[in-house]
This record gives structure tokens, C-alpha cells and sequence, in this order.
């Protein structure tokens, strides 16, 4: 561990890209975020809320019926889908509002694709009484209206971005934009382990608490660590947050998946560690989605959460070190798996956390009844149904023909 | 000696605020990016910044945004903005200066971009996303070539970053007016004097002004920290209006003379 180093690398990827007016602020931020690590108070107040207001801790659910599926492998599922609001953002969200309050910021700004992180960050802005402004491609506003209802409900503003491809990368823009010029009253929460340092070292910390709560969870109910975790990649801060408590038990196979969409043509998929190529991004150096003049290309997967083209330095770093092993599964396959999990447990999990199940297509046959499998249920599909329901009765009327 | 250096000489001798401006490359197309810089060049505009379009230009306005879109658009890449400098290092004499986002320049190969860079005649480049923390060996390495690594400062760098960065840097100094994006502003912000104070108190190196500026009365009423202004979205503005490639050039033209007397 120890990573990142000084300057936010890990290894090679990580870093500050960003216009030289947010290298104040991301000083101050580490600053304060260092202050606040090492300071008891900050953790006893997070986790009080993390208690008492989000209902953690999340349960580790050991999924009998899906295990019958397959006859394999026992599976067991971390409930982040359980946590208020309905998945893990809320982890890191509380931590940063927390630290925005510490550090006398008025007003939260965020970027949102699928609008998780907006309600998240529309969430705890409302508890802890900030001005709150979400950033959203109006595609996504679009696509996601009971979303944008929730937040405004919870008293943020949404504003539309029109600019670029109108969805989470064009919103992530905007929201920087936005920091840079209002940056002495503003604090920016971004919603993944991406942008510059000190943001993939921090939200991988406030999301640690799903692993070592898995850690502790699997070893009280069955004497010993997974064999394997499995855990959706897009922007990575669930994966990460997963993996974390568990890179050094080097018996246990983590496993990040992320969204092959239609296909592995450029613009049809979201895949950037196992697709793309080194690149910098919204201010840190990690794998990316992009042409060869290294313009950055759109993105595409079913489910807007994975609906990225970059993706966190430290899972850039896990890739070139081999700790961690990279897959993508397509969208139907995520589909076939958001139904699998309906029909078998009852329970509805998000498309992105459908992409963790459907690996176990792949994985099952390769393991024994001895093996312990842990799957990251990073969020509830709730929100994702009208879609799936389109998608399937479409898929419907091409088979009729 | 680098012909930006040699240009803030002859603005010295003249006792003369300098003009840059600022071009996004390949908008509405090469042709027209080329035909503006010489029209400029002749109207006495000191420098030229040629743009790289990117596809996520965070720290710039609507304007230039559109103006990367419309040149992505035309499939405008880095080798063309290369090209285009080298073309026009043989018809103007005023310094050449890239300005790119660093994914472009990461992606085509940083050393690759140096010697492309030198044998185009380039004399400055400005990436701003690259801040003095990443800059290091990128700049030691385009200073080898004869090449300057230009450092932004904002109203935002505390005293020790402006410390460090006036030890780094070579050229000028692009000291920006606001804490905020590209895009022209009815007027120079107080930040602005403070900023070119503080940093013209630690160094002699020139200092150019940039974000904001589109008014002739803004340089105007300017005090003298500064030895030059940078102007960008206000032309491209008026690159946006249309028209034929000579009335584009005429536009400027016109746009420019206000600043003249």
C-alpha cells in the first residue's frame, strides 16, 4: 500500500493535470484531507453517519439460490444497493461534505451521469445545509428525469450541459469550469476515484468501507477470505473501494469488470483499461477511451454509471501490476444477469453491478464448491427499469420478426 | 535568440504593450487560420498563438469550445497545427506559439512533438493543463530545443508556487486576469493588478495578460505591470461570424486597429 506517492502517482498514472487556477484548491484539499485522516474526530463523525443515517454497516448476503444456479462456487452479495439513496455513492459523498465543511465551503458542485451521484450529492448537501449545483449532459437529463426530479426535490440545482456529447464527460467539463471559477467557496465532489490528486486517494478511502467490512463479514461467517471478488469498473471508486482491504491477501483473485457495450468498436463501448490506451483526462494520467490523435471518444454502455471513457489511476495501476485482473461483458450479457438475479434472489440490482454478476457466466465453471465468491451489489436498479423494460420489449419484437 | 525573446526586446526599445492573439487552428478551416495570421502579422500583431483543438478543453469559455469543435470537426489534428506553423514560419517573421491541451501532445509522443516542434519553427508552447508540478522534464526538454515553456500564474497561486514558477520560467509569464475560463469580460479584475504586481516584485520576466480581454479601453486603462495582453475568444468570435476568408481577415483587421492608437 502507501500508494499514492507524494505527488499522486501510482506508479505511473495519477498526477495533477488541471489548469494552474485549481492548484491552490487541490493543495488545500490534500491539505485538509490529510489533516482530517489523522484526525479520530473526522472518522467518528463519518461513521456515525455512515450509521445512523446511510444504515451501514451493509450486509453480506450469501445468495443460495443463485449459488444453486450454478452448483459451484458459494456467492455471496455486499449489499451497497441497501445504503440510503440506493448504492455506494453515498460513502464518499458524506466524506467529502464532511470535509467541505471543515474547510468552510459554502456551496458543493458535482457532476452526475445517471444522476446517482447527483441525488447522493443533493443528499448530503440538503444535511449539511450547502448551495448545491449538479452538473448533467442534457442527454442524460433526457434519459434519467425521475432522477433529475429526485435532486431538484432535494433542493439542488440541475443545470444542463449542452456542450461536447452531452453526458457524464461533457458534465465532468463543465463541472471543472465551474470550480475554476468560483473556487474560494466551492468544493468539488467528484463522484468517482478519477480527476486529479488528491480525489482517486480520498474516494478510495471514504469507499474502503465496503471491503473491510466484507473482510470482516465473510471471515466472521466462514473462517477465511474470498477466493475471488468481483466488482463493476467504470469510473472504479465501488471496485476500488472492494478491492482495497484485500491487496495484500494475494490468495484472493480480484476482479474488475467493465462495460464492453455493443461491441468493441470505437464509440460502442466503455472499456477503457481492457480497450483503451494511456491517456490524460479531467487531470490525471490513466488508461482512456481515444482516437489515435488522442482526442477522447464517447463512451457507450447500457448502463449510464459505466458510461465512461477514463477510469481511475490506481485501477490503471492494478492492471500494469497484475493485481488485478480486467474483463468487460457486454450489454446483453448484463442484461441476462440483471434478470438472473430478479428471478433467482429478488433482488433488482443496477445495470452496473449486473456487469459484476454476469462475469460469473465466465467464472463459475472455473471454481470448486469449496470456493467463496464476493460480488460488490454496488446499487439498487430501481432507477433502471423503464430502461431495461424498453430494451427488452424491443429485443422482443426483433425476435418476432 | 528565440523570437519571443527577441519580440519583448523590440517591445522594450518601444516602451510598447505587446498583442498576442490567440487562433484556434483549422477553424472554420487551415487556409483561413493561415490567411488570419498573416493578415495579422501585417497589421503589427506581436505573436501568435495557433490552437490545437481538444475535445474537453476545460479551462476554455463557450467560444473557443465551439471553435475546437468546429476544427475537430474538419478533423484538425496536432501534425496539421505542426504543418500549418512550418508553412507560416516561411511568410511571417512574429513568433509562433502552441497551444494544446496535453492529451494531444502525450499522444503523439512528447520528444516526437519537441523535434516537430523546432523543425516547424515553433518558439513557444502553452498546454494548460500542465501545471508547474507535471511541467518539469517536458520543458527542460523543449528548452534544449530553443523552445519555451510558457507557465501560467492565476489570481489563485499563493506566494510560494509564484516563487517557484519564476524560477522555471523562460519567455513570459501567462498570468491570467480571473479565476475563472476563457471568454471576454466587460472588465480587468482587481485580482489582475494584484496578480501583476506580486509577480512583477519577484522577476524581470516578461508578463502577459490573458483571459478576458477583448476591449481596447480594458488595455487602455491597464497600468504597466504588464507587457503584453493575450486576446483570444474575441477573435474567434469573430472568426465565427463567417464569410470568405478575406472578409474573416478584413474582420480582424478592423477589430485590431482599435487597439492601435
Amino acid at each position: 500500500m502507501g500508494k499514492p506517492d507524494q505527488n499522486g502517482y501510482f506508479g505511473i498514472f495519477g498526477g495533477r493535470f488541471v489548469p494552474e487556477t485549481l492548484m491552490s484548491a487541490l493543495l488545500e484539499l490534500e491539505e485538509s484531507y490529510r489533516h482530517c485522516k489523522n484526525d479520530p474526530g473526522y472518522w467518528e463523525e463519518l461513521h456515525y453517519y455512515f450509521k445512523n443515517y446511510s444504515g451501514r454497516p451493509t450486509p453480506l448476503y450469501y445468495a443460495g439460490q443463485l449459488t444453486g444456479r450454478y452448483g459451484k462456487a458459494k456467492i455471496y452479495l455486499k449489499r451497497e444497493d441497501l445504503n440510503h439513496t440506493g448504492a455506494h455513492k453515498i460513502n464518499n459523498t458524506l466524506g467529502q461534505a464532511l470535509l467541505a465543511k471543515r474547510m468552510g465551503k459554502k456551496r458543493i458542485i458535482a457532476e452526475t451521469g445517471a444522476g446517482q451521484h447527483g441525488v447522493a450529492t443533493a443528499t448530503v448537501a440538503t444535511l449539511f445545509g450547502f448551495e448545491c449545483v449538479i452538473y448533467m449532459g442534457e442527454e442524460d437529463i433526457k434519459r434519467q428525469e425521475l432522477n433529475v426530479f429526485r435532486m431538484k426535490l432535494l433542493g439542488a440545482e440541475v443545470i444542463p450541459v449542452v456542450s461536447g456529447s452531452k453526458t457524464l464527460k461533457d458534465a465532468t467539463n463543465e463541472a471543472m469550469r465551474d470550480w475554476v471559477s468560483n473556487i474560494k467557496n466551492t468544493h468539488y465532489i467528484i463522484g468517482s476515484a478519477v480527476g486529479p490528486h488528491p480525489y482517486p486517494a480520498m474516494v478510495r478511502d471514504f469507499q474502503a468501507v465496503i471491503g473491510s467490512e466484507t473482510r470482516g463479514q465473510i471471515l466472521a461467517s466462514t473462517g477465511k477470505l474470498p477466493d475471488y471478488l468481483l466488482a463493476c469498473v467504470g469510473g472504479g471508486s465501488n471496485a476500488i473501494g472492494f478491492f482495497y482491504q484485500f491487496l495484500e491477501d494475494q490468495q484472493v483473485q480480484l476482479i474488475g469488470v467493465e462495460a464492453a457495450g455493443r461491441d468493441f468498436n470505437p464509440g460502442n463501448h466503455a472499456a477503457s483499461l481492457t480497450g483503451g490506451r494511456t491517456g490524460v483526462l479531467h487531470g490525471s494520467l490513466s488508461f482512456l477511451l481515444q482516437d489515435h490523435t488522442g482526442q477522447v471518444s464517447p463512451a457507450h454502455s447500457i448502463s449510464a454509471g459505466l458510461d465512461y471513457p477514463g477510469v481511475g489511476p490506481e485501477h490503471a495501476y492494478l492492471k500494469e501490476s497484475g493485481r488485478v485482473k480486467y474483463v468487460a461483458v457486454s450489454d446483453s450479457e448484463a442484461l441476462k444477469a440483471f434478470e438472473l438475479l430478479a428471478e433467482s434472489e429478488g433482488i433488482i440490482p443496477a445495470l452496473e453491478s449486473a456487469h459484476a454478476l454476469a462475469y460469473l457466466e465466465k467464472l463459475m465453471p472455473l471454481t470448486t464448491t469449496e470456493d467463496l465468491v464476493a460480488i460488490c451489489l454496488s446499487g439498487r436498479g430501481d432507477k433502471d427499469v423503464a430502461e431495461v423494460s424498453s430494451f427488452l420489449s424491443a429485443r422482443q419484437e426483433v425476435e418476432k420478426l | 535568440m528565440n523570437g519571443i525573446d527577441q519580440s519583448f526586446v523590440h517591445l522594450n526599445t518601444g516602451k510598447r504593450k505587446g498583442m498576442i492573439i490567440y487562433l484556434t487552428a483549422g477553424d472554420p478551416d487551415l487556409e483561413t487560420t493561415e490567411a488570419i495570421v498573416i493578415e495579422m502579422a501585417r497589421r503589427g500583431v506581436d505573436m501568435v498563438e495557433l490552437g490545437v483543438p481538444f475535445s474537453d478543453p476545460v479551462a476554455d469559455g463557450p467560444v473557443i469550445q465551439a471553435a475546437s469543435k468546429r476544427a475537430l470537426e474538419n478533423g484538425v489534428a496536432l501534425q496539421d497545427v505542426l504543418n500549418l506553423a512550418g508553412k507560416l514560419r516561411s511568410r511571417v517573421k512574429i513568433p509562433l506559439l502552441i497551444m494544446s491541451y496535453y492529451n494531444p501532445l502525450y499522444s503523439y509522443g512528447l520528444s516526437r512533438f519537441i523535434d516537430s516542434a523546432s523543425y516547424n519553427g515553433v518558439d513557444g508552447v502553452i498546454v494548460p493543463d500542465l501545471p508547474l508540478e507535471e511541467s518539469e522534464v517536458f520543458s527542460r526538454n523543449l528548452k534544449k530545443a530553443g523552445i519555451h515553456f510558457i507557465y501560467f500564474l492565476a489570481p489563485t497561486s499563493s506566494d510560494t508556487r509564484i516563487m517557484k514558477t519564476v524560477e522555471q520560467a523562460s519567455g513570459f509569464i501567462y498570468c491570467i486576469s480571473v479565476s475563472g475560463i476563457t471568454g471576454a469580460r466587460d472588465e480587468i479584475s482587481a485580482e489582475a493588478d494584484i496578480l501583476l504586481d506580486k509577480v512583477r516584485s519577484m522577476t524581470e520576466i516578461p508578463l502577459a495578460l490573458g483571459f478576458g480581454i477583448s476591449r481596447s479601453e480594458q488595455v487602455k486603462s491597464m497600468r504597466n505591470q504588464a507587457n503584453a495582453v493575450i486576446i483570444g475568444s474575441a477573435i474567434m468570435k469573430l472568426v465565427e461570424q463567417g464569410g470568405s476568408r478575406e472578409e474573416v481577415a478584413g474582420r480582424i483587421g478592423v477589430f485590431l486597429d482599435q487597439f492601435k492608437s
